[in-house]
């Protein structure tokens, strides 16, 4: 049983609750892989005997609709977006989250906060802003975050998928290009550094999604797997605080092979 | 993005405020009327008014899915498309508008509702800073009469039963609007409401709402 413990303003009534579920977060930029892995660690937790929730984005009953529906049309201004998302995202917390949570539950979750203030600050919102909302999420014990070199590395993940160039995805409301495809590179793209820039802060567990689905599968496995049966917890302090060159906390004698590539990349660019 | 206090339009921005029953609707229509017949170019635009949102909205009344927190989320989505898309353009063409309800009663409703205070606020940062923001100020006893005696019957989430004070929606309703007005009387000096006594004849109130907004109209013309 451990506290809840907020990023920031905690939800009204639950500051001093307990649960004893894991929330572990599956992040990444579109194409990624996240679902496929997700199914394959829901059916590998489940065969071992862990009760799983799986939610993801827009999935809530309260505004997973609304949401698809503003983005048909071409009216949905950028607060306004923002907004929404956060609505479904309390939503799915309070009503969803929580609750398994308490009851014990694994909880994965495809994208989190940090997929939704990635977007938003790509589109020039004001981080304290975006992060003052996202206070009332509760701090995962986990993040993995799988991450691609290139934004046109997922191009032939989207187009096999039978998905195709989504507006959204690609950015089109940025006005950046003139085509899908040079949009979503350039989207993509903004959407990687601001994935890199959140990784130290929040401690992302980098995954290397370059590589074939069953090598991303077996390190999630064996992350998730330790969490889930050693009670492994993450480190429980609100990320702003926390100097962005501390790494994720894996044990040194098994580190999550990509993690160590990740960090190398980072030194390298930032030196 | 740019936060309270900080937009430059050329438009003039009025809002009324405050409890349900203090008149402000009326004071408002009344307002509009004149500054229209002044040759004035006006917008209007209503609290709760997203064509985005009115589905969601509406779904969740009707369904009872709000927790306080995703009341108060939901509203400030309605309210950012309401700045994007009514109140901002119209303020940089030049025009007055008029707005049934501002920020302030979020912050009114959701700290009534246990949201925390300056998360609310902070929420709400990209809202523009009315030119002047009337608050209406009405005893009680007297909001809460005109509003029983007006309606047969209250709503779930607008009588405060979602809050589980009581199973008596007038009872709760009462909890409810004072827990707001007392909100709203901490926001008068934060945000420098003009307070107008809803208590007075209709007449005298426009009267005074009238002599306000004419000394901010001097440069539009």
């Amino acid at each position: 049983m451990r506290l809840h413990a907020f990023y920031g303003t905690a939800l009204p009534g639950i500051e001093h609750d307990t649960y004893s579920g894991k929330l572990i977060v599956i992040e990444g930029t579109d194409g990624v892989g996240r679902s496929t892995q997700i199914a394959l660690l829901r059916s590998w937790l489940e065969s071992r005997g862990h009760a799983v929730l799986d939610t993801g984005m827009t999935r809530s009953v309260l505004a997973g609709r609304g949401i698809k529906e503003a983005k048909l049309g071409h009216t949905l201004g950028r607060l306004t977006m923002q907004l929404f998302y956060a609505t479904d995202f309390a939503d799915r917390l309070e009503n969803e989250m929580l609750p398994a949570l308490r009851a014990g539950f694994v909880v994965l979750t495809d994208r989190y906060i940090y997929s939704a203030m990635a977007r938003a600050l790509v589109r020039g919102a004001d981080p304290n802003w975006i992060r003052a909302i996202y206070g009332i999420a509760l701090i995962p014990d986990a993040v993995f975050y799988m991450r691609i070199r290139s934004a046109e590395e997922l191009v032939p993940r989207v187009l096999q998928s039978g998905r195709k160039f989504d507006y959204w995805e690609s950015g089109m409301d940025l006005h950046q290009a003139e085509d899908l495809y040079d949009s979503f590179i350039a989207y993509q793209k903004l959407m990687l550094r601001e994935f890199d820039r959140m990784s130290g802060e929040y401690g992302f567990r980098v995954i290397d999604a370059s590589r074939p689905v069953r090598r991303v599968a077996a390190d999630l496995r064996r992350a998730v797997g330790r969490l889930v049966d050693s009670g492994e917890t993450a480190q429980r302090t609100p990320a702003v605080a926390r100097p962005t060159e501390t790494p994720p906390s894996s044990p040194p004698s098994e580190p999550l092979a990509i993690d160590a590539v990740h960090r190398s990349e980072r030194a390298q660019t930032s030196g | 993005m740019i936060s309270y206090g900080q937009h430059r339009f050329p438009g003039k921005l009025f809002i009324v405020e405050g409890t349900d029953g203090s008149g402000k609707s009326t004071q408002l229509a009344l307002l509009h009327q004149w500054l229209r017949s002044e040759g004035h170019t006006v917008f209007f635009s209503e609290w709760n008014s997203s064509p985005l949102v009115k589905d969601t909205s509406r779904r969740a009344k009707k369904r009872r899915l709000f927790t306080p927190t995703t009341f108060s989320l939901l509203h400030a989505t309605d309210f950012a498309d309401r700045t994007e898309r009514d109140i901002i353009p119209p303020l940089k063409a030049g025009a007055i508008v008029l707005a049934d309800r501002y920020i302030y009663t979020a912050f009114a409703r959701d700290v009534a509702r246990g949201c925390d205070r300056a998360w609310v606020r902070e929420m709400y940062r990209f809202a523009v800073r009315p030119t002047v923001a009337f608050f209406f100020r009405a005893p009680l006893d007297v909001a809460i009469d005109r509003i029983v005696s007006g309606r047969p019957v209250l709503k779930h989430y607008e009588a405060g039963m979602d809050m589980g004070w009581t199973d008596d929606p007038e009872e709760s309703f009462t909890i409810f609007q004072g827990k707001i007005l007392e909100e709203y009387d901490r926001m008068v000096e934060e945000f420098d409401l003009t307070v107008i006594e809803a208590t007075r004849s209709i007449e005298e109130q426009q009267r005074e709402m009238r002599g306000i907004v004419s000394r901010h109209l001097k440069e539009l013309k």
